[in-house]
C-alpha cells in the first residue's frame, strides 16, 4: 500500500532546514536532539484535526520561521536589560536571559545551585537525567522542538528552603525577529523551597518566535511558587510548557499572566506522583485586538491523597481568542483525589471567542472531581450598581475586570509584592483598553 | 428641588408609570407608600438611570436639570443616589477601594480635588464608627457574605460619604430586624439636611416610625393617587392599599 505523505509546509520544510544548519553548533548530544527533530517531524506541526491542538491549527498559524538567535554582544544585552524588570520591588536574584542565551546572572542565595543549560549539555551535567521527568510531554510538538533547539537556560538545584525570590528573565530583542528556545530544569529536593519569577519580554514589536520549557522535579515535602509572565510583544508567537514531577506531601503552585503575544500556547503538564501533595496551577489571560491565547493542561494524579487546584480567568476584548483545554486524569491507585477545576471567560466585546474544554477520567472510585466552564459578559446590574455610585461606564467595567481577573492573579500568592506586580501588569492593560 | 414630570415608562411594553407627577422641596422627606407591582421601584432605578427602561414622556428635574438625559454615573456626581433594596455583592472588590473609587470618581466629575488617603480614611471611619459598621468589614469585598442588615448599613455609609443632594431609598426596611431599623434610621435622620431631599420607597409605615416623612404619596398604577402628610401613613396602615387599586379599576 501506498504511504501517503502528508505536503511539508512552508514552516515546516524552514524548521528542518534550520535544524539541519543549527545542530551541529547546538550544546551537548546531537543524537539526543534528532531524536527530537524527529518525534516532531514525523507528525510536523500540529493542526485542528489533532485533539489536543484542536483550536490552536499551528500548522496554519505558523507561517514562517524566524531565524533562531544569536549570542548578543555586550551593548544588545545591556540595552535589552536597561528596562526594570516587574518584579524589581521583590528584589529577586536574577537570572537574565538575552535572545535565549545567559546574558548576566546574580548570585543564587543560600540553598540554589545555578548552572547554565549550555554549560550543563556541554558537560554532561548529572542533574540533566531528571529531563524530562513527565514523560507525557515528549511527544508534543512544541515540547520536541524545544528539546531540538534549546540552547540554553539553567539547571536549578535547590537543597534547602530559600530565603528571598530568584527571578529567570527572558528578553528578546534584535533588529528583526528571531526564534528562541530555552530550557529551565528546576530540582528542588527534599524538605526545600523555592519561590521563582519568570519573566518573557520583547523589547521590540517583532514577531519573536520563543519557544520555553521549565521542568520542575519536586521531591518529597517541598515547595515551589513558580510566577510566571508573557509580556512579549503583541506580534509574537510564544510557545510555553511547564512539566512539574511532584513527590509526596509537596506544595507546588504554578501561576501564568498572559499579558501579550500575538499567539500564544502555554502547556501545563501536572504529574502527582507521590501521596499527599498539593498542586495547583492558575492562570490570568487578557486578550484583545486578533491575539489567540491558548492553554492547555494535563493534570495526572498517580497517587493517593492529592489536592489539584486549576484556575483559569480570560478577559477578551476586540476579536481575540481564548482557549482552554484541561484534562484531570485519576488514575485507578489515586483514591482519595481531590480536583477542582474551572476556567472562566469574560467576553468585552461582540467579536470575542472562548473554547472551553475540560475533560475528568477518573479510574479510581474513592476520588472527589470536579470542573466548570462559563463564559459570559460583564454584569448589567453590577455595572449599574457602580454607574450608579458615580464610576464612569470604562471605570466601572475596569474595576469589575479587575477583580474578575485578580482571582486567578492573587489567590493563594502568598507574595503581597509580587501580587502588587502582577495586578499593575492587568492595571496597565485595562489602562491600555481605555 | 425635585420636579418629577409626567413621567411615562415601560418595559417590554408593558406601562409601569403612567404619568407620574411628584415635586420634592430641599430639605424635605417625601415618602411613598404603594402596593406591590406599582411601579415604585422602577421609579427609582428610572431616577438613577438603569436601562432597562423606556422613557416615553415626562422628566426628572433636579434644580432645574433634566437628570433623564445624564448618564448613570453624571447622575450619581450632580447628586442623585440610589440606596438599593438589593444591594450587589461584588466579589474581588475591597470595600474600601470600592469607597474611594466612587468618592474620588464623583469628585473628579465635580472638578474637585481628589481625597488624598488619609483624608479618605478619616471620612470613611467617622460614618463607619456612627453605622456600627466593624473596621473589618470595610476590608471584605463589597457586600460578600453580609448580613441583609450589613448590606444595609453599608448603602447608607455610600450615602453619608457621597453627600448626595437626593437620596432615594428603595425598600430600605426590607429584611432588617428592629435593630437593624433603628441603626439605618439614625444613620439616615443624620444627613436630614436643608439641601438634601429624600424618596423614602415603602410597604409599611414602621420604616416611617423611625424616619419621620413630611410628606406621604400614594402610588398604584404607575402614578401618585394621593398625597398628605405624614398622617396618611397611619391611615394606610390601617385600611390597605384596596381603596386605591379599586379607584383605578373604577
Amino acid at each position: 500500500m501506498a504511504e501517503i505523505a502528508m505536503m511539508k509546509t512552508q514552516a515546516e520544510t524552514a524548521l528542518a532546514d534550520l535544524f539541519a544548519r543549527s545542530k551541529s553548533l547546538l550544546p551537548g548530544d546531537a543524537r539526543s536532539r534528532e531524536d527530537a527533530f524527529h518525534r516532531f517531524a514525523v507528525k510536523g506541526l500540529p493542526h485542528r484535526r489533532v485533539e489536543e491542538w484542536k483550536y490552536t491549527d499551528l500548522r496554519a498559524l505558523m507561517r514562517e520561521v524566524a531565524p533562531l538567535a544569536a549570542k548578543p554582544d555586550a551593548a544588545a544585552i545591556e540595552a535589552a536589560l536597561a528596562v526594570e524588570s516587574v518584579f524589581a520591588a521583590a528584589e529577586p536574584a536574577t537570572i537574565a536571559f538575552v535572545n535565549g542565551h545567559l546574558a548576566k546572572a546574580d548570585a543564587m542565595p543560600d540553598g540554589v545551585a545555578a548552572v547554565s543549560l549550555a554549560q550543563a549539555l556541554a558537560e554532561g551535567h548529572p542533574l540533566l537525567s531528571k529531563l524530562g521527568a513527565v514523560s507525557d510531554a515528549e511527544g508534543n510538538a512544541a515540547y520536541a522542538l524545544n528539546a531540538a533547539f534549546m540552547t540554553d537556560g539553567v539547571v536549578l538545584h535547590v537543597t534547602k528552603r530559600v530565603e528571598g525570590r530568584v527571578a529567570l528573565r527572558f528578553v528578546t530583542t534584535g533588529a528583526s525577529a528571531v526564534s528562541t528556545a530555552t530550557r529551565v530544569l528546576v530540582v528542588v529536593e527534599e524538605d526545600a523551597a523555592i519561590s521563582l519569577l519568570e519573566t518573557h519580554e520583547s523589547a521590540n514589536g517583532l514577531a519573536h518566535q520563543p519557544n520555553d520549557v521549565v521542568e520542575f522535579v519536586v521531591g518529597d515535602r517541598a515547595e515551589v511558587a513558580h510566577v510566571r509572565l508573557n509580556a512579549e510583544s503583541d506580534a509574537a508567537l510564544a510557545l510555553s510548557t511547564v512539566t512539574a514531577h511532584l513527590g509526596a506531601q509537596a506544595a507546588f503552585g504554578s501561576r501564568n499572566i498572559v499579558a501579550g503575544s500575538g499567539l500564544s500556547r502555554h502547556q501545563v503538564w501536572m504529574t502527582f506522583a507521590g501521596a499527599d501533595t498539593k498542586g495547583a496551577v492558575r492562570g490570568a489571560t487578557m486578550l484583545g485586538g486578533s491575539q489567540h491565547a491558548d492553554t492547555t493542561l494535563v493534570v495526572n494524579h498517580l497517587a493517593t491523597g492529592c489536592e489539584s487546584r486549576e484556575l483559569f480567568k480570560t478577559a477578551i476584548d476586540g476579536r481575540a481568542t481564548g482557549v482552554f483545554q484541561g484534562r484531570i486524569n485519576v488514575a485507578p491507585q489515586a483514591q482519595k483525589t481531590d480536583g477542582k477545576m474551572m476556567s472562566a471567560a469574560v467576553l468585552l466585546s461582540e467579536e470575542g471567542t472562548m473554547m472551553n474544554k475540560p475533560e475528568l477520567e477518573i479510574f479510581a472510585d474513592d476520588v472527589q472531581c470536579a470542573h466548570g466552564a462559563t463564559c459570559g459578559e460583564l454584569d448589567d446590574d453590577l455595572l449599574f450598581y457602580l454607574m450608579a455610585r458615580g464610576l464612569p461606564r470604562p471605570e466601572a467595567e475596569a474595576l469589575l475586570i479587575e477583580s474578575f481577573l485578580g482571582e486567578a492573579v492573587e489567590e493563594d500568592l502568598d507574595d503581597a509584592i509580587v501580587g502588587e506586580a502582577l495586578m499593575g501588569i492587568v492595571e496597565a492593560w485595562l489602562k491600555k483598553r481605555g | 428641588m425635585i420636579e418629577i414630570k409626567n413621567l411615562v415608562a415601560e418595559i417590554e411594553g408593558k406601562r409601569i408609570l403612567d404619568g407620574l407627577n411628584l415635586t420634592i422641596h430641599d430639605g424635605e422627606v417625601a415618602a411613598i407608600m404603594g402596593p406591590n407591582g406599582s411601579g415604585k421601584s422602577t421609579l427609582s432605578y428610572i431616577i438613577a438611570g438603569k436601562e432597562d427602561y423606556e422613557i416615553l414622556d415626562g422628566e426628572v428635574l433636579l434644580d432645574g436639570e433634566n437628570v433623564l438625559e445624564m448618564e448613570p454615573s453624571e447622575r450619581a456626581a450632580a447628586g442623585v443616589f440610589l440606596a438599593f433594596q438589593y444591594p450587589l455583592e461584588i466579589p474581588g472588590v475591597a470595600t474600601m477601594t470600592f469607597l474611594k473609587a466612587a468618592l474620588n470618581a464623583q469628585r473628579r466629575a465635580r472638578e474637585e480635588t481628589e481625597l488624598t488617603t488619609p483624608e479618605f480614611m478619616k471620612a470613611v471611619q467617622d460614618a463607619a464608627g456612627k453605622l456600627e459598621i466593624p473596621r473589618d468589614m470595610l476590608k471584605r469585598a463589597l457586600n460578600v457574605g453580609f448580613s441583609g442588615g450589613e448590606k444595609k448599613r453599608m448603602e447608607i455609609l455610600q450615602m453619608a460619604l457621597l453627600e448626595p443632594r437626593f437620596c432615594i431609598l428603595d425598600e430600605t426596611d426590607s429584611g432588617l430586624d428592629i435593630d437593624a431599623l433603628r441603626v439605618v434610621s439614625e444613620g439616615v435622620n443624620a444627613l436630614r439636611a436643608p439641601n438634601r431631599s429624600f424618596l423614602v420607597i415603602t410597604h409599611y409605615q414602621r420604616l416611617l416610625q423611625y424616619i419621620v416623612p413630611d410628606t406621604v404619596h400614594v402610588m398604584a398604577n404607575g402614578k401618585i393617587m394621593r398625597s398628605g402628610g405624614k398622617e396618611l401613613a397611619e391611615e394606610l396602615e390601617a385600611n390597605g392599599y384596596a381603596d386605591y387599586k379599586a379607584q383605578e379599576a373604577a
